[in-house]
């Protein structure tokens, strides 16, 4: 905590309702862009261009029954959704959005991160799988067959996608010689390059673990409606199920804002202030997430195995041998 | 044609689509035409003296396949008189819940009363009031001709703009 503790828990509060926001038009943005894909368009009719459309389902939503399914396991029931949503949203507390700033019309400095520990990386990963107990929990303790079964997909998947997800990632950490996310992006200032480039087989093995992490279209097996009605949250409605949503677009943004720094430099850019660039380089991922929701289909089950395992696990180990070689050579 | 380039193929078919106009029609602001022939609610005439040409004959109920009409007739007396025969339908109802808008009440009615119109927007908020009386279907109806007819081919109208903000 740079900044001492009431600061901290000031910029803690509003970056928590920042992500919300960010949530809430996220869901607009995707619906609304969607429907453009589609030649449609999309949520018009609550406020312009239906921007109040997400206050408006949490309208509906709030005013939906609270009911436990018999034989479910109460408390886990409960509980569940509070752990997806809870890690998600710690994830931020790393994210650096820029570097020192000063309050406007004041000299006051602060620091535009929550947090800046040396292994920020390894607690956003070890978040990121934190996030898949509440799918569990909450698939498994719904007692019901279509819940344990997207529960169980989601774990399996994780465990599949997280080994290459963190190889990818292990490229970029070892050429910026750091685990901090600031650290990152201070070695991309420091290279003079954006790891996108050396890291474009990185790059792209992130992209698609990562898409499968916050199980997104294609690879969202966990909740693959034709199928498993809803997966893990098929019991789920209401406000809970609004939390398990809320934890997987929290997820995107996170995993957006992941890529930003890991690949893109992060806060790093010309002529505009640094959270700009972040929100920018965040809104490019967003966008394409969209984009492959709607373009691809959900792939099956065995080739999503067959793609974490037989496709980007060995293209990540390789990807780390040469970057690791590459790095050796140069020190 | 690898994987790859199918792929990226199929993201270029999505982008372009991207900047079409959208096809959505604002249906409350904007009805769409219907065909001249479409079968909406129903309509039971008058003569151009204003008599009904209902004479209450049941012959519509008898050829309905949902079952959903309910004639009840009485005779015509000199002071009150309702069409130019011998009986009226004293009750004329259709159940719009149970309709299946076939149209054969049409062609069964010798006299050319009951037509089925162009309205399509037939919500209610329960269902006691989808048992549309005579009063309702009677010409000139209360809500009679919402719907405009098509003065073109009603699938070759251009898309409508954003809707209200």
């Amino acid at each position: 905590m740079p900044d001492g503790f009431i600061v901290t828990a000031i910029k803690s509060f509003v970056l928590v309702n920042l992500v919300m926001v960010m949530f809430a038009f996220m869901t607009w943005f995707e619906r609304r862009l969607i429907g453009r894909f589609q030649v449609r368009l999309g949520p018009n009719r609550v406020g312009p261009f239906g921007l109040l459309q997400p206050i408006a389902d949490l309208g509906k939503l709030i005013q939906k029954e609270s009911l436990i399914p018999v034989g479910s396991s109460a408390f886990l029931y409960l509980v569940a959704p509070v752990i997806s949503l809870f890690s998600a949203l710690m994830v931020f507390s790393v994210v650096p959005f820029g570097g020192q700033a000063t309050i406007p019309g004041t000299d006051y400095q602060i620091y535009l991160w929550i947090a800046d520990p040396n292994v920020a990386l390894l607690l956003v990963f070890a978040l990121g799988s934190f996030s898949f107990y509440g799918f569990l929990v909450g698939g498994w303790s719904s007692s019901s067959k279509y819940s344990l079964y997207g529960s169980m997909r989601a774990v399996s998947q994780l465990v599949s996608y997280e080994v290459s997800l963190a190889l990818a990632v292990i490229g970029v950490v070892m050429m910026s010689q750091t685990l901090s996310l600031t650290g990152i992006v201070d070695a991309q200032q420091r290279d003079g390059v954006w790891y996108i480039v050396p890291q474009f087989a990185g790059f792209v093995i992130y992209l698609l673990a990562s898409t499968a992490e916050v199980s997104r279209i294609p690879f969202d097996l966990p909740e693959a409606e034709g199928e498993l009605v809803a997966g893990y949250h098929t019991e789920y409605g209401g406000m809970r199920w609004a939390m398990f949503q809320n934890a997987e677009y929290i997820a995107l943004i996170a995993f957006s804002a992941l890529a930003s720094i890991l690949f893109l430099g992060g806060y790093d850019g010309p002529v505009l202030p640094g959270p700009l660039w972040m929100l920018i380089k965040m809104f490019i991922f967003l966008f394409l997430s969209i984009w492959v929701r709607s373009t691809l289909p959900r792939v099956r089950y065995d080739r999503l195995m067959t793609i974490g395992w037989k496709v980007l696990l060995p293209l990540a180990t390789v990807n780390l041998l040469v970057t690791s070689a590459i790095v050796a050579y140069r020190a | 044609m690898s994987p790859v380039t199918d792929n990226l193929k199929g993201f270029s078919v999505t982008f372009r689509h991207l900047f079409r106009k959208p096809v959505t029609q604002q249906f409350p602001e904007y009805k769409r035409p219907v065909y001249p022939r479409f079968r909406g609610r129903h309509r039971l005439h008058r003569h151009e003296n204003g008599l009904e040409k209902c004479v209450g004959c049941s012959l519509c109920a008898a050829a309905c396949p949902a079952d959903c009409i309910r004639v009840v007739a009485a005779e015509n007396t000199p002071e009150e008189r309702y069409s130019p025969g011998e009986r009226y339908a004293r009750i004329y109802e259709i159940n719009m819940s149970r309709c299946i808008f076939c149209g054969y009440c049409e062609l069964a009615c010798p006299f050319d009363a009951i037509t089925l119109g162009h309205d399509y927007e037939l919500a209610e908020m329960s269902r006691d009031a989808l048992v549309y009386t005579k009063q309702m279907l009677l010409e000139p109806g209360p809500e009679a001709r919402r719907t405009p007819v098509a003065p073109v081919d009603p699938y070759d109208i251009p898309a409508q703009e954003d809707g209200p903000a």
